[in-house]
C-alpha cells in the first residue's frame, strides 16, 4: 500500500514565501484594531458600526466544538488581523503592481500581467489582507458586471453592499462568521445585472503570505433576475510550523431565474506529515435562492488545510429553486475535515442534490456532515444525497453524519452512502493489464471523484486532478 | 525463438499464502500455440498457480523457478509481465467506478504500446482497434461505455475478461475458472470467442474445475493438480476420464507416486 499512499501524499508545491515589505498590524483584537482596519480601508462610518456590532456580539459567543475535529485552542489575541504589502498598487494600472507580487501569482499559476492572463477568466488576486489586482474590469464593465475587491465595493457601491451584505449570513450567525464580520479585510464583490450572462469566468485567488496573521475574506455575489455567473476560487499558503487561521464568509444571492455556479479549489497549506503547522479553515458559505426558479451550485475540491470546517449551503426560498453541492474532500497525514452542506427547503417544488466524495489517507480523518431540512411550506420538495467515502491505508477514518428534518409529508428524499477501500486487488487488476501502480491509483481516485470533477469549469478540473496526482488524459466528461 | 522452445517453463514451483504452502512443486511446460488445461478439485492450488503466474503480491514463491520466453518470470513486476504479454482472465474481476471500460482498456493498450516503444492510440484509433476485435469475436460494444465491471452480471464480467484478452493480444493467456458461474449459453459464447483467439503465437493455460468447458475449448494437454502438485498429465481424453471417475482415484496414491 505504500506506493498508493505516496502517490496521494504529494509534497505541497505552494509552500514558498514572498519576501516583501509589509504593513502588519500588531497581534491582538480589540475595538481599536477594528477601527484601524476600517480606517486603512477608508470605510464609511456605517461599515465600522456594522463591524463593531459584530465584534460585540462575538465577545458573547463560544467557539463551536461540535465538529469531529480536534485542535489546540486558538489564541485570538496572538493573531495579527491586518497585513498588506507596503506599496499598494493602483487598481486600474497593473504596471504599478509590485513585480514581486506579479511573480508570486505567476508562480501559483495565476498570471495577472496583461500579456499572460488566462483567457476567459477575470481574476481578483488577494494577497494577505488586500486585493492587489483585478483583471478584465473594463471588459466586464461593458456588460454592466461589477467585479472588484470588497473594500472598493464598500466605498464605490455602498448601496448595493448595504442592501445585501449580511443578509444571507447574519453577523451573529456563528462564532467564526461573527469574527469575520468584525475583522474582514478583502475578498471579492460581484454584481451581475438583470438578464446578463457574465461573459467571463470570475475568479478570486487568495494567498496568505505573512506569518502570524489570519486571513478573513468576505465575498458577496449578487445575480439579478435572469442572470448567470460562474465564479472560481483558489487559495494557497506558505509552509510554516505555526497554524494560521482562515475564517471566511461567502454570501450568494440569486434572484428570479438567476444562476450562480461557485467552484472552490481549496489548497491551503495542510501541515506536515506529523501534523505540524497548517491552516485552520473555518468557513461559512451560504447562498440564498431568493427568486423563483433560481439555482445555486457549490462545487468544492478540498485538498489543503490542517482543519476544515465548512458547510456551503443553500436557502431555497424561491419556488422551484435548485440547490446543488458537489464535493471532494481529501485528508492526508494528520489532516482533519468536517465538511458538508445545508439545504434548507422553504419554497414549493424546490430541489437539492448533494454529492460528497471523501478520500482519507495516512492518518487523515474525513467527516461528511449535512443537513437537509424541508420546511412546512415546502410542498413537493425533493432531495437526493449521495455520500461516498474512500479509504487509502488502514490508519485513516471516514465518518458520515447526515441530518434529515422533514416537516412536509410531500417531500421525496433519497440518500445513498458507500464506503470503499482502494485495495490490493484493485491495484493488482490494473497492473495485470499493464498499468503502473501510480496510474492505477490515479484512475481509481479519478473515477471515484468523477461526478464532482465534471461539475468544475475546465480550467479548474485540470488543477483539481493535478492536485490529486491524476493524469488528465481524456478522463473528464 | 524456435517453435519448440517453451514460452512458459515452470520447475518445482512452491508457493504459499499467509504461511500456508499451497503449491508444492509444480512442473509445467507450455509451448507457443498450445492450450493446456489445469484441472483439479477445490483447494488443489489451481487458482494459486494462476495468481502466482500473474505475480499477485499475496502469494510468496518459496522455491522453484518459472521462466517466460527465456526470462525469469518471478523477477518481473506484475505490470511488466502484463506488458510482456502475460494475461490473466480473473475469476473475480474487480470493478472500478467512474471509469469506462473503453477508457480503461485504452489505457491498458497504451501502457503496453509504450513498453514496446510504440505511440499511444488516440480515442479514434482505439475505437477502430476495438471494433475490429469485436468483429473477430462476434460481440457488440454494449459493455464498453459502462464503468469497468460496475454492476455487471457474472456472465458480463467473464465476457469482459475475454474482450480484454482479445484487445490486449497476449502471448500467454491464463483463464482462471472463466466458466464458473456461467450458464450453458454464456459458456458457449465465451468459449467460442476464446477459440477464435487461438493461434500459433498464443498459448493458453485454462484453469477449470469442470470438464464441460473443455468440450468447447479443446485442450492439447490436460493436467490434474492435487495438493499443490501435478499428479497426472495427458491428452484431452484425460478430461473425459475425470468427468466419469471424479478426482478421488488420482488423489492419495498417485500424489505419492508423483512425489
Amino acid at each position: 500500500m505504500t506506493s498508493i499512499e505516496t502517490q496521494v501524499l504529494q509534497p505541497y508545491k505552494y509552500g514558498f514565501t514572498t519576501e516583501i515589505d509589509a504593513d502588519i498590524v500588531p497581534p491582538g483584537l480589540s475595538e481599536d484594531v477594528i477601527r484601524l482596519i476600517s480606517t486603512k480601508k477608508g470605510e464609511p462610518e456605517w461599515m465600522l458600526e456594522w463591524r463593531l456590532k459584530a465584534y460585540r456580539h462575538w465577545l458573547t459567543m463560544k467557539e463551536p466544538r461540535w465538529a469531529n475535529v480536534s485542535y489546540a485552542p486558538i489564541d485570538y489575541q496572538a493573531i495579527s488581523y491586518y497585513a498588506a504589502p507596503k506599496q499598494l498598487p493602483k487598481v486600474d494600472s497593473l504596471d504599478q503592481v509590485d513585480p514581486k507580487l506579479l511573480e508570486t501569482f505567476d508562480k501559483l499559476g495565476i498570471p495577472i500581467a496583461e500579456q499572460k492572463r488566462l483567457a476567459g477568466v477575470a481574476v481578483d488576486a488577494v494577497f494577505d489582507s488586500v486585493s492587489v489586482a483585478t483583471t478584465f474590469r473594463a471588459e466586464l464593465a461593458k456588460h454592466g458586471v461589477l467585479f472588484c475587491p470588497m473594500s472598493e465595493a464598500i466605498r464605490e457601491h455602498p448601496n448595493l453592499v448595504k442592501q445585501y451584505l449580511g443578509t444571507v449570513v447574519p453577523t451573529n450567525d456563528n462564532f467564526f462568521a461573527a469574527l469575520n464580520s468584525a475583522v474582514f479585510t478583502d475578498g471579492s464583490f460581484a454584481f451581475i445585472p438583470k438578464g446578463v450572462r457574465c461573459p467571463l469566468e470570475l475568479s478570486t485567488y487568495f494567498r496568505i503570505n505573512a506569518s502570524s496573521t489570519g486571513q478573513f475574506e468576505r465575498t458577496l455575489i449578487v445575480a439579478e433576475e435572469g442572470s448567470y455567473v460562474s465564479y472560481l476560487e483558489g487559495c494557497s499558503a506558505p509552509t510554516r510550523d505555526e497554524n494560521q487561521l482562515h475564517a471566511a464568509v461567502v454570501e450568494l444571492v440569486a434572484l428570479d431565474n438567476a444562476q450562480i455556479k461557485y467552484s472552490t479549489i481549496q489548497n491551503w497549506y495542510p501541515g506536515d506529515e506529523a501534523g505540524k503547522g497548517g491552516i485552520y479553515n473555518f468557513v461559512t458559505k451560504r447562498g440564498a435562492c431568493r427568486g423563483r426558479n433560481s439555482k445555486i451550485s457549490w462545487t468544492q475540491v478540498e485538498t489543503g488545510s490542517a482543519i476544515t470546517w465548512k458547510y456551503p449551503g443553500c436557502l431555497l426560498q424561491g419556488d422551484g429553486s435548485i440547490g446543488e453541492f458537489y464535493s471532494v474532500a481529501v485528508t492526508n497525514n494528520r489532516q482533519q475535515a468536517d465538511t458538508g452542506t445545508k439545504m434548507i427547503h422553504i419554497g414549493k417544488n424546490t430541489r437539492s442534490t448533494i454529492v460528497s466524495k471523501g478520500i482519507s489517507a495516512g492518518h487523515g480523518q474525513n467527516t461528511y456532515r449535512g443537513l437537509v431540512k424541508i420546511m412546512k411550506g415546502a410542498e413537493s420538495a425533493r432531495n437526493y444525497s449521495q455520500c461516498d467515502s474512500m479509504l487509502i491505508g488502514s490508519e485513516c477514518g471516514a465518518h458520515t453524519f447526515p441530518y434529515i428534518d422533514v416537516r412536509n409529508s410531500s417531500a421525496i428524499m433519497e440518500h445513498e452512502a458507500s464506503t470503499s477501500k482502494i485495495g490490493e486487488d484493485q491495484i493488482f487488476y490494473c497492473k495485470q493489464r499493464g498499468l503502473s501502480a501510480e496510474d492505477a491509483v490515479s484512475m481509481i481516485v479519478n473515477g471515484f471523484c468523477k461526478e464532482v470533477f465534471k461539475e468544475l469549469p475546465m480550467e479548474f478540473a485540470v488543477e483539481a486532478q493535478n492536485l490529486l496526482g491524476i493524469s488528465l488524459e481524456g478522463s473528464v466528461g | 525463438m524456435s517453435a519448440k522452445q517453451p514460452l512458459l517453463d515452470i520447475q518445482d514451483l512452491h508457493a504459499s499464502v499467509d504461511g500456508n504452502e499451497i503449491l508444492r512443486g509444480v512442473n509445467l511446460t507450455v509451448r507457443p500455440g498450445e492450450v493446456h488445461a489445469i484441472m483439479g478439485p477445490n483447494g488443489s492450488g489451481k487458482s494459486t498457480l494462476a495468481q502466482v503466474l500473474a505475480g499477485h503480491p499475496a502469494y510468496a514463491v518459496t522455491a522453484g523457478s518459472a521462466r517466460y520466453d527465456g526470462r525469469d518470470l518471478l523477477d518481473m513486476d506484475p505490470e511488466e509481465r502484463a506488458r510482456e504479454g502475460l494475461f490473466l482472465a480473473f475469476q473475480y474481476p474487480v470493478s472500478i467506478r467512474g471509469i469506462t471500460n473503453s477508457y480503461f482498456l485504452r489505457s491498458a493498450v497504451n501502457a503496453i504500446r509504450k513498453h514496446k516503444g510504440q505511440d499511444p492510440l488516440d480515442p479514434q484509433d482505439f475505437l477502430q482497434v476495438l471494433e475490429d476485435k469485436l468483429t473477430v469475436i462476434g460481440w457488440d460494444d454494449s459493455l464498453m461505455n459502462r464503468a469497468v465491471n460496475e454492476g455487471f452480471s457474472g456472465g458480463e464480467k467473464k465476457r469482459n475478461e475475454i474482450l480484454q484478452l482479445a484487445v490486449l493480444e497476449p502471448r500467454l493467456a491464463v483463464l482462471d475458472e472463466t466458466d464458473s458461474g456461467l450458464d450453458i449459453d454464456a459458456l458457449k459464447t465465451v468459449a467460442e470467442a476464446v477459440n477464435k483467439l487461438r493461434g500459433p503465437d498464443r498459448s493458453f493455460v485454462v484453469v477449470t474445475h469442470y470438464q464441460r468447458l473443455l468440450n468447447y475449448i479443446v485442450p492439447d494437454h490436460v493436467h490434474v493438480l492435487a495438493d499443490g502438485r501435478i499428479v497426472k498429465s495427458g491428452g484431452k481424453e484425460l478430461a473425459l476420464a475425470l468427468e466419469e471417475k471424479g478426482y478421488d482415484w488420482l488423489k492419495p496414491a498417485a500424489a505419492g507416486s508423483a512425489a
